[in-house]
């Protein structure tokens, strides 16, 4: 108290020590602000990453062709019998293809010269006269008529068309010339090229490595979809039977306390190790299929189940001792009032944390590297239970094997898988609020 | 019969067992529920019970273990001889299962009999042809040997299938008839169904600790393989990593753990200044309406799975951490490196830090902050002065549990880090960690009892024991810290 003399200054003006204290003072706000500003600007960049990367995914550019089907070629039975329409292999498709797009070319007025049929060919993708022959064995009433066909086009036009690929890099690419590109370009002016909603992304199975324009994610959205399933069906009730029994009924002692810190222990393993397990338990050990749904359902349980019961245990133990205490006074047995009074009224909690749980589970990506799930599969698995046992892919693994592949056009349809999976997660997460506001009670 | 079927045939078996338990109830009492123990529901339940859940569990338990059994006794049918060069028994194996499959599919569209088969032998009949007939390709010509193995292999399989199903059915009705049987008015049908259900519910906890026995299990049985055909030595001090397909592998961890501790330090300076600060600031400054937009924004990059962060490394990060600092500045030109990585993690893990340091800075009672107001402290100081050093404990064990995620995270490693093992203190350059090799070693084609694959078991056993370390100190340290306040 001394130096009060010294601070004979005016009360209103602040001396040079709380200056400094009130600048540090402000600084440190001014941190706070940057770190919080930071993390938001982190999640706006990702995001909009993904999406300036990935919607182009959604959009295809398509080759509108009418290809006349010859009943003679196709069907050389005549009986219009589909296993004998079956020997036509999608050669002959593609000379059809190919001779109705010179046929339309040549209907537009569009001068080819100087480009062989290897060129104009090249402007379609090499999966069109499979998806074409697909189409007429699907409903074989259609030879003899001309179809309307709309057939991908090449990687490298859809890419062209996105502003992914320029003249000056047609110019180095083995697989398109710029002559191509100017053709297709006067096509798209004629209405002979289109870019259309690309439901084959969404539903279509995956091509292979040199046919980016074909790659779908239907067998690995129907594949995370019975892995899901799988985790729904045994991680809900086995959860929900652990977390009774921890909250309502253990005794504390020992064995109990080794369960519980087993259960945060859990929690907390690399998802990679729960992988190592799958693959030595369940494939090495008691024989179940590589890359099959079952074993990634199983795996995903076993991670999910330690959030479940975290979540579920969090919900019992919110329902108020009163509850418990009215259902034991009117004579029900323990088992009773749990069963009838408690769990229903934590149910909404349960709930919640069990979407949390999934939605955490579908996004999971490296214990299902390990079991097998990146190999390629293009077959649609059967229907549950069989299909539980055949190879499919998963939808995060369907993007880290499209980042494998060289063509940049992948790079697309990775960002493009990730959106589909940001969707769901979204549904899901939307569902888990929703279900939080509408029925939660305080008590 | 399929599995599917089976099932169905257990829970309608149970049904009926509850219905009829419950009239057997009714009617040894002549419809008078007055006396009977308990609800009649529950003199049903309890013969559901013991008939679906022994069956159940028998058909669980024989479906885990019969493959192995029925693989294990072919595995020693096929002799060296049968396993060609640049082969192995497990593809001989696959082998195997693929030309009993195919066998099947001959007897239902290829018109063949049993007696056919019996008669069939490989090295008068052209078994690869038949099989290709009905669908199913074989890659080679099959050994005679190799065909008996696959004959032995389905009917064995076939004959486990027919002892599954009686097992399961047997288990079913002893069950019932048991559960059944002592029905009587005095029976306390409820204490029973009770405890069956209390052994269910304590059965259904013990998965929990069975799952990490299995881990623990898994990791150390195929380490020790690992370690018979690898001296351990090597793996831990050796400086160098160089898997090869034909043998004389180097496979030392040190390169390895190297790259992962890099991207876990940078990742957790990244992630706890900015976790921290933007706890403190949303904890003790920021207005409601901030906060209401800024937190959940936040714990959103929570919800990201981390593929997505990975594919953000892959396209956006590392070509611009390359374009930008990496190249011009002379230190490395490939997109993949420990800082982008790093960085990418830190994002990743800000969330992780900030929540938790959240719970941990509102412990703090309130009482310790208004004891530094009065004293005339300005709120950093109190933060700086006060409430910090009282939370540091838990602070601390946050920091621990975000370095076993990092320690711990797969898939931004793999697409961000790069896959060169290298001991290198650039930041700039590639390197590669522990999580990458377990993926790269077990989803490539190398045989399975080889070193170099067997290396991903002995790496995932060190993760495991260097992330469960941090996690029980963690844990530990945070229980403390919450019980100080309580």
């Amino acid at each position: 108290m001394t130096d009060l003399s010294h601070n004979a200054a005016s009360l209103y003006a602040p001396d040079a020590r709380t200056r400094r204290r009130n600048a540090s003072e402000a600084r440190f706000r001014f941190y706070g602000m940057i770190a919080v500003g930071i993390g938001v600007l982190a999640l706006v960049v990702l995001l909009t990453s993904v999406l300036s990367n990935g919607l182009g995914a959604f959009r295809q550019t398509f080759v509108v062709l009418d290809v006349p089907l010859d009943a003679a070629k196709f069907d050389p039975s005549g009986t219009g019998d589909v296993e004998a329409m079956k020997k036509v292999t999608t050669v002959g498709y593609s000379t059809a293809i190919q001779k109705a797009l010179v046929d339309e070319l040549a209907a537009a007025g569009i001068d080819t010269e100087g480009m062989d049929a290897k060129d104009l060919k090249g402007l379609i993708s090499q999966e069109a006269p499979a998806t074409l022959r697909n189409q007429v064995l699907a409903d074989p009433s259609l030879v003899g008529t001309t179809v309307p066909f709309y057939a991908y086009a090449n990687g490298r036009v859809d890419g062209f068309f996105k502003g992914r690929v320029s003249m000056e890099s047609a110019r180095l690419d083995n697989n398109v010339s710029p002559e191509q590109l100017l053709l297709a370009q006067q096509m798209r002016d004629k209405g002979l090229l289109t870019v259309a909603f690309n439901w084959g992304f969404i539903f279509g199975p995956d091509a292979s490595e040199l046919r980016p324009e074909a790659a779908g994610l239907g067998v690995a959205i129907l594949g995370s979809a019975y892995m899901m399933l799988i985790v729904l069906a045994l991680a809900l009730p086995i959860g929900v039977a652990a977390s009774i029994y921890l909250e309502e009924f253990a005794p504390q002692n020992r064995w109990t306390d080794l369960i519980e810190v087993n259960i945060s222990n859990l929690a907390a393993v690399p998802s990679i190790v729960f992988g190592i397990l799958g693959l030595a338990i369940f494939i090495n050990m008691s024989g179940l299929p590589q890359s099959a749904p079952i074993v990634g359902g199983l795996v995903l349980t076993l991670m999910t189940l330690p959030t479940i019961i975290i979540s579920t245990r969090a919900s019992l133990k919110a329902v108020p001792p009163s509850i418990r205490d009215a259902a034991l006074g009117v004579g029900a047995s323990k088992m009773q009032s749990i069963f009838h009074h408690v769990l229903p009224l934590a149910m909404p909690g349960i709930l919640t944390g069990t979407i949390i749980g999934l939605a955490q589970a579908l996004g999971e990506t490296a214990p299902l590297l390990l079991i097998g799930m990146v190999a390629f599969v293009r077959e649609f698995p059967d229907a549950p239970p069989a299909g539980f046992f055949e190879p499919a892919s998963a939808l995060p693994v369907q993007v880290y094997n499209f980042t494998q592949r060289a063509d940049p056009a992948f790079v697309e349809r990775a960002s493009g898988a990730i959106i589909v999976l940001l969707v769901f997660l979204v549904i899901m997460n939307a569902i888990a609020i929703f279900l939080r506001r509408r029925f939660e009670r305080r008590w | 019969m399929s599995v599917g079927i089976l099932f169905l045939i257990v829970v309608a078996v149970a049904i009926v067992g509850f219905l009829l338990g419950r009239q057997r109830a009714m009617a040894s009492v002549q419809g008078d529920m007055r006396k009977l123990h308990s609800l009649p529901g529950y003199y049903g339940q309890s013969v559901f019970l013991f008939t679906a859940v022994p069956a159940l569990l028998v058909l669980a338990v024989w479906l885990f273990v019969q493959p192995a059994v029925v693989e294990g006794r072919i595995f020693s049918m096929i002799d060296a001889a049968d396993v060609s060069d640049g082969s192995s028994r497990d593809l001989v194996m696959a082998d195997v299962r693929r030309i009993s499959g195919g066998l099947d599919a001959l007897m239902e569209n290829g018109g063949m009999t049993e007696a056919d088969l019996t008669a069939m032998r490989a090295d008068l009949t052209d078994v690869r042809g038949r099989l290709g007939s009905v669908g199913v390709a074989i890659g080679a010509n099959v050994s005679p040997n190799v065909f008996e193995a696959a004959k032995e292999y389905r009917h064995m399989s076939d004959r486990a299938n027919l002892l599954m199903v009686g097992a399961v059915l047997l288990a079913a009705l002893i069950g019932f008839g048991f559960a059944w049987m002592r029905i009587t008015p005095e029976l306390r049908a409820r204490n029973i169904s009770e405890q069956f259900v209390k052994a269910l519910l304590i059965g259904s906890s013990l998965i929990a600790v069975l799952t990490t026995f299995g881990i623990v299990f898994s990791l150390v049985f195929e380490t020790w393989h690992f370690f018979n055909l690898y001296p351990g030595k090597d793996f831990f001090f050796s400086a160098s990593w160089n898997p090869k397909f034909g043998g004389g592998s180097d496979l030392g961890i040190l390169p390895l753990l190297w790259g992962t501790l890099y991207v876990s330090f940078i990742a957790l300076v990244v992630a706890v200044p900015i976790g921290l600060m933007a706890a403190i600031y949303l904890a003790e400054y920021a207005s409601k309406s901030v906060r209401t937009f800024a937190k959940p924004a936040i714990e959103i990059l929570a919800g990201i799975p981390t593929i997505v962060y990975g594919l953000f490394a892959l396209i956006t990060v590392g070509p611009i951490l390359r374009d930008y600092f990496a190249s011009p500045l002379g230190l490395g030109s490939s997109s993949s490196s420990v800082m982008t990585a790093g960085l990418v993690m830190g994002i990743m893990l800000i969330p992780f830090v900030s929540s938790l340091s959240d719970d941990i800075i509102n412990a703090v009672p309130q009482s310790l902050r208004d004891g530094s107001f009065g004293l005339g402290a300005t709120q950093s100081e109190t933060v700086k002065q006060v409430i910090l050093p009282a939370a540091l404990p838990g602070i601390v064990g946050a920091i621990l549990l975000a370095a076993s995620r990092a320690i711990g995270e797969t898939m931004i490693v793999v697409l961000g880090a790069g896959a060169a093992a290298k001991m290198s203190l650039n930041p700039f350059e590639a390197m590669t960690t522990v999580t990458v090799k377990i993926v790269s070693q077990l989803t490539g084609d190398t045989e399975f009892a080889s070193p170099e694959t067997l290396v991903a078991f002995a790496l995932g056993l060190s993760l495991f024991v260097i992330t469960l370390g941090l996690n029980v100190v963690a844990l530990y340290i945070v229980r403390k810290y919450r019980e100080q306040y309580e």
